[in-house]
């Protein structure tokens, strides 16, 4: 059983277009699914659902979410910090105002609210681009946290000026608060993860994705064929900005439970994830899942390695932990700028010839 | 002068190898356009019928891209009327321009390079493609269904022009001629009723400019397609097209088939140059 299409004749457009034309591809997509469904949630302890499993899946989906606007509609945002924090604090007010609605439903909407500020925020890049748009989102980035600080209401006037999220229960299960199991966190992102990869996949293959990537390629080609780039690029931020916020609740509901917007939201957020957009490779669906692997689990690796194995102190191998990383993404980057995804595709046509390469 | 009236007759006029030229599909009248205090067109009145290949000619510089780019939309002219299909054309974006059936190639190839083939010719085909944002968004019913249509069409394309192996290859590793002919392709798949093209085989050696000729003339032929198209190639335009615009310096010079042109004193001036004494 070798990794070929020979054989695996596609009789119709339908099959053709299929997201894994390969059949081992699929296979092992399946395999990969049905373990992270009905295997994982039996093994995992509160570690791995902690330092592993349940921040890679939620930055996962805020990957996918810059991926969309910026790897396959072109459009730097550097805001992404700020758009996490108006999914988290919505997801708070909701949960807070409307305790019987299901959280689902509540992360949801605040993906909605996410996706109308995000539209707001993106209006400027009707009319600049490139560094100049980098810049503007910026101001988002610094206005909202700046906001969420300011007004009280926000933060329902706790005194601490923190958010946290009360318990709440998916069929009978806790998923927020501090009573919440690891399998459960780790089940509740897993759910969202999937579905917003498959509705991500859907929305770039078709024609929405197209328009997205006429505009990211050459916007003016795009326009004379028929492109409303005002259209394109409000529904590349509002999706993304969709994405973006239910990360951002998730992250604040689920895996932090209490969060203070400058320390949990700041610029440092939005650098993460584009740098994971970057380094997992960008306008790809699989890079967005890489490079937030990457990012997530480097550090947890590296610590591993270096206070676990090597016996180094906790603080020296955090600050060396942190020159690795750093020096690590300059590597990669001059390898390989396209990203992992690139990577895996090269592997997979070398792959597609093994063992005959000529 | 007399010649060119009897060629245009009201319904249209006969080609010399025997092809019915139909109506005015596009009429520009009077058109002028400045860019400050310069006007790269100078009131140009002149029409497109139904299924002719028209060329615009001239020397650089005489605006012929500008006058390309009036057509396309993307310049509206500070004087003048362009009356598409019979209705005057208000002052329209691109895009909506693109929505009344008019497609372009680019003199600078204007493909979007990190798309494969097979996907820069379906964005030809954007504006027939009507499902909603949640049949999209899980591909279920309309989307699906319109993207199997689609990409039924755009293989027919990808077979008439001869792309077959290379549809799922990403554009930006194609070489220049190929690139030239996806983009066309990518015009085609609108189904235009007006097809313009910039210099088609700017840069092309002799091979590829046969198979151009060959392209361009079929489509004319097998689809009916309009085609207005620039080419500084005499050879070529004479071969090509039922009649030829000539301009210079933003003036049009000659008007008529290829031999009227050819033998128009004015035009072989502004060809050769003219001695000063």
């Amino acid at each position: 059983m070798l990794y070929r299409e020979a054989g695996d004749f596609k009789t119709g457009y339908r099959s053709d277009g299929q997201t894994f034309p390969i059949r081992l591809d699929r296979w092992g997509y399946y395999a990969l699914v049905a373990v992270a469904f009905l295997v994982v949630p039996f093994l995992i302890n509160d570690y791995w659902a902690n330092a592993v499993l349940v921040p890679f899946l939620i930055y996962a989906i805020a990957a996918l979410g810059l991926n969309i606007l910026t790897g396959y509609a072109g459009q730097v945002s550097l805001g992404t910090g700020g758009f996490m924090a108006v999914g988290a604090y919505a997801v708070y007010k909701l949960m807070t105002a409307f305790p019987d609605v299901s959280i689902v439903i509540h992360i949801l909407l605040a993906g909605g609210i996410t996706a109308i500020v995000g539209m707001l925020f993106g209006l400027p890049s009707l009319r600049i681009k490139g560094f100049y748009l980098a810049v503007a989102t910026l101001a988002a980035q610094f206005f909202l946290v700046w906001l969420f600080n300011k007004v009280p209401w926000f933060y329902n006037y706790s005194a601490s000026g923190q958010i946290t999220a009360p318990e709440r229960t998916v069929l009978g299960m806790a998923v927020t608060g501090p009573a919440t199991s690891a399998p459960a966190k780790y089940l509740i992102c897993l759910c969202f993860v999937f579905v917003l990869a498959w509705l991500a996949r859907n929305l770039t293959r078709g024609t929405l994705g197209r328009k997205w990537m006429a505009i990211r390629d050459m916007d003016i080609a795009a326009e004379i064929i028929g492109v409303n780039p005002l259209t394109a690029k409000l529904s590349a931020f509002a999706i993304s900005s969709f994405f973006v916020g239910i990360a951002g609740a998730l992250l604040f509901s689920v895996y932090l439970g209490a969060a203070e917007v400058g320390e949990a939201f700041g610029i440092n957020k939005s650098f993460l994830v584009l740098f994971m957009i970057i380094i997992g490779g960008l306008g790809s669906i699989f890079g967005s899942f890489a490079g937030a692997a990457f990012m997530v689990l480097l550090p947890v690796f590296l610590k591993n390695v270096l206070v676990g194995s090597l016996g180094w102190p906790t603080d020296l191998a955090a600050h060396i932990e942190l020159m690795i990383v750093g020096a690590l993404i300059i590597v990669f980057l001059i390898v390989e700028p396209h990203g992992l995804a690139r990577l895996w595709a090269l592997a997979k046509e070398k792959l597609r010839l093994w063992p005959f390469p000529h | 002068m007399t010649e060119m009236q009897t060629t245009t007759a009201a319904e249209g006029y006969v080609t010399a190898d025997g092809r019915q030229i139909g109506g005015v599909l596009m009429d520009l009248k009077g058109i002028t356009l400045r860019f400050g205090g310069v006007e790269a067109i100078k009131n140009i009145s002149f029409d497109i019928r139904q299924g002719e290949i028209r060329a615009i000619i001239g020397p650089n510089g005489a605006g012929k891209s500008s006058m390309l780019n009036v057509i396309s939309g993307f310049y509206v002219p500070q004087e003048g009327e362009v009356w598409f299909k019979g209705e005057k054309r208000g002052p329209m974006k691109p895009y909506e321009v693109a929505r009344l059936g008019i497609a372009r190639t680019f003199q600078n190839i204007a493909l979007f390079d990190g798309m494969s083939v097979l996907d820069n010719i379906m964005t030809g085909r954007l504006n027939r493609m009507k499902a909603g944002f949640l049949s999209q968004a899980i591909w279920w019913g309309a989307a699906e269904r319109e993207e199997i249509e689609n990409r039924a069409a755009v293989e027919r394309i990808i077979d008439f022009l001869e792309i077959q192996n290379i549809r799922k290859t990403p554009v930006g590793r194609l070489p220049y001629g190929l690139k030239k002919r996806v983009e066309l392709a990518r015009a085609l798949a609108a189904e235009p009723g007006l097809l313009l093209l910039d210099e088609p085989m700017a840069g092309m050696n002799v091979e590829e400019k046969e198979d151009m000729s060959r392209f361009i003339l079929d489509v004319n032929d097998e689809f009916g397609t309009t085609i207005a198209l620039i080419e500084h190639d005499m050879g070529v335009v004479m071969d090509l097209s039922d009649r030829v615009v000539v301009m210079d310096y933003g003036r049009k010079i000659g008007d008529g088939t290829p031999d009227e042109v050819r033998n128009n004193q004015e035009v072989i001036d502004a060809y050769l140059g003219v001695a000063h004494d």
